[in-house]
């Protein structure tokens, strides 16, 4: 195996790197310009007119959840654990039955432009919409810092930029070219930012698979013998436990990350937004088929991949590498393709960042604007719809800032451990209030409150004092232990929490709000009332 | 709000369209797939991941070369994820499509008038 120069993968060019990367920022600004001219109204910033198709949208789901965390994290703890990585993957995918069966087309048929919307359909507006904001803004934040951490990880790997102020630059550059894809393209340009990036990830990773497979004859059995070979000749990469075995908590800790993984996604406000923008729940439903049926597909071929590197780079080369697991992927196109291939990989992988941190931006900015500002603040007064835009602008811009420092400083963070922790919010601060709203006639504010703070303080709290943040030497803060709360992930303790607190919320509560829950059902089932796609 | 959609139709004609048999039955349909699937789904997802996670020894025996059982039970998650889907897409496109334009029809064309 090659040995690794310091800073950067060897036999990679930095300059073959940067300029794909550059092209593909470039073609993408020009379509975010055209997108942009058809960009007017509150609906066109926040819900692209509505009038994207099913399958554009549900390619475009793809974009937005195949963040680089998915992407270069499973392959890479496929490649170093072997079968435990896989199990990221099957909770990943399975997590969309949920948003199909349960909240989709409802969400679609209640809400306008935020989740808030169907949150507060029948309940008191304020609290509901401030609760609703408050969990968004902490789900984005944590993904973004995820994607923003990983952009920092990803530079030195791959652009063979050293040293704290040029990945610094690199992650400002990152940044500033996603607000303008916000700014200037709303909803549209980011949407087909997304859908761009979408299918470059899976033809390249497409390709990349089928070339593994070449090189086995096509047969899986083969790949996975050399795999196991190569990582040491037993079958430790096949089997699992190889990263939660080790002892009953680590067991544990595994289960609870599996509870918030399949219940997150449907919680995910940047995945809930996106029903918004096509016309009729129809194409809601659409879009979450095309979007499980890409999704699935990249997932298989990480599987192919994280084995793939394991058999041809090699798990050791890879743990030493820069970027370490992270780099399983990237490794892996370069001893395929050369310098070419990993160039193309490269790009994807940040082009990847760039189109998640956008469509996590423009969520945020959304729900500021929209349930902060425009139905808390001004009480649903807003004078004109053009000023609540006005404000999404702004906020997008402060967001972006705030991504931009965050990033620079949460650079040295675990990447998949960030991604958990918002599937961890989500799960516990958004679902059970999503649920509830839809299907619980009972269901009234004080549940709605309770469930989304006690869910949202929950989770942070066996966050901030679980071994994942102090005493351990893979913590955030290595020196310090505050640690009393055995598990890296809280989704097994809070999610349940967060049910119960909603159920007890609301029967201790005498607001009846059956009334409007024969509205919100009726409209959520049938879609009469809906909003129509705007026409240009 | 908007001045381009059709006027909200009033609060007791929700409660009318709620009460109808048309609606009662596109309700219970959807619930009578969607509850039960998901039950089905959730528990078959957990059982995996308890057998990933406790049974090691059941999960790493070989099946067909060096394919396990833990890799097959994995890629049927797959495949039940998919099939699930294809039932789902159906079920709605036969059983409740129907119903709910009818009903969207009568509340939002009724209101025009």
């Amino acid at each position: 195996m090659s040995t690794l120069a310091q800073g950067s993968v060897e036999g990679g060019n930095p300059l073959v790197n940067i300029g794909i990367f550059g092209a593909f920022v470039v073609v993408t600004l020009v379509i975010v310009f055209r997108a942009s001219r058809n960009t007017k109204t509150a609906s066109d910033y926040y819900a692209a007119g509505r009038s994207f198709s099913g399958p554009q949208n549900g390619t475009a789901i793809a974009g937005d959840y195949l963040s680089a965390a998915s992407f270069l994290g499973i392959a890479g703890a496929i490649a170093v654990y072997g079968y435990d990585g896989f199990l990221y993957s099957i909770g990943f995918l399975v997590a969309w039955l949920v948003a199909l069966l349960l909240v989709a087309e409802l969400l679609r048929n209640t809400g306008k432009f935020t989740m808030g919307d169907v949150l507060a359909f029948r309940m008191r507006q304020r609290p509901v919409r401030a609760a609703a904001a408050t969990s968004t803004l902490a789900v984005s934040f944590f993904y973004l810092l995820a994607q923003m951490a990983g952009a920092g990880g990803l530079v030195s790997l791959l652009l063979g930029v050293e040293g704290d102020v040029g990945q610094g630059v690199v992650i400002a550059v990152v940044g500033i070219v996603m607000i303008i894809y916000v700014l200037v393209g709303g909803m549209k340009g980011t949407t087909w930012v997304q859908i761009i990036k979408a299918s470059l990830l899976i033809a390249g990773t497409a390709v990349m698979t089928v070339w593994v497979l070449g090189k086995y004859g096509l047969n899986l059995s083969e790949l996975l013998g050399s795999a196991s070979q190569a990582a040491g000749g037993g079958d430790a990469l096949l089997n699992p436990g190889e990263q939660y075995g080790e002892s009953g908590t680590t067991q544990l800790d595994f289960l609870s990350l599996g509870i918030a993984l399949v219940l997150g996604t449907a919680g995910l406000p940047h995945v809930l937004m996106r029903f918004y923008t096509v016309p009729t729940s129809k194409e809601a439903r659409r879009s979450v088929v095309w979007a499980i049926a890409w999704i699935g597909l990249f997932y298989l071929f990480t599987l192919v991949l994280g084995y793939g590197a394991a058999a041809l780079v090699g798990t050791d080369t890879i743990t030493n590498a820069p970027g370490g697991e992270n780099a399983a992927a990237p490794l892996l196109a370069l001893e395929l393709g050369g310098p070419v291939l990993l160039g193309f990989i490269a790009a994807v992988a940040f082009a990847t960042i760039l189109a998640v941190v956008a469509g996590l931006t423009i969520t945020a900015s959304a729900s500021f604007a929209h349930d902060v500002y425009a139905n808390v603040i001004k009480k649903g007064k807003v004078d004109s719809k053009t000023t609540e835009v006005k404000v999404a602008r702004i906020t997008a811009c402060v967001i972006g800032a705030v991504a931009i420092v965050g990033g620079i400083l949460a650079k040295d963070q675990n990447v998949a451990f960030l991604v958990a922790l918002a599937f961890a919010v989500a799960a516990s601060a958004n679902l059970p209030t999503i649920l509830y709203s839809l299907f619980w006639k009972r269901f009234n504010t004080r549940g709605a409150l309770w469930s989304i703070y006690g869910g949202l303080t929950t989770t942070l709290v066996l966050i901030v004092f679980s071994p994942a943040v102090s005493g351990s030497d893979s913590a955030m803060i290595p020196g310090a232990d505050f640690a009393w709360f055995p598990l890296s992930n809280p989704g097994i303790v809070s999610i349940p929490l967060s049910f119960l607190l909603g159920i007890i919320g609301t029967m201790t509560s005498k607001e009846h709000l059956e009334g409007k829950h024969k509205e919100m059902e009726v409209r959520s089932l049938t879609g009469a009332g809906a909003e129509k796609a705007t026409v240009h | 709000m908007n001045s381009t959609e059709p006027q909200p139709p009033e609060a007791d004609t929700w409660a009318r369209v709620h009460a109808s048999e048309d609606f009662q039955r596109l309700r219970k349909r959807l619930r009578n797939f969607v509850f039960p699937m998901t039950a089905l789904f959730l528990v078959w997802y957990l059982t995996y991941v308890l057998l990933a996670d406790y049974a090691h020894d059941f999960m790493s025996t070989k099946v067909v070369g060096n394919i396990n059982l833990g890799l097959i039970l994995g890629l049927l998650q797959f495949v039940s994820t998919f099939v699930i889907t294809g039932l789902y897409v159906r079920y709605a496109n036969r059983k409740l499509d129907p119903i709910a334009e009818n009903i969207r029809d009568e509340v939002e064309g009724g209101d025009k008038q």
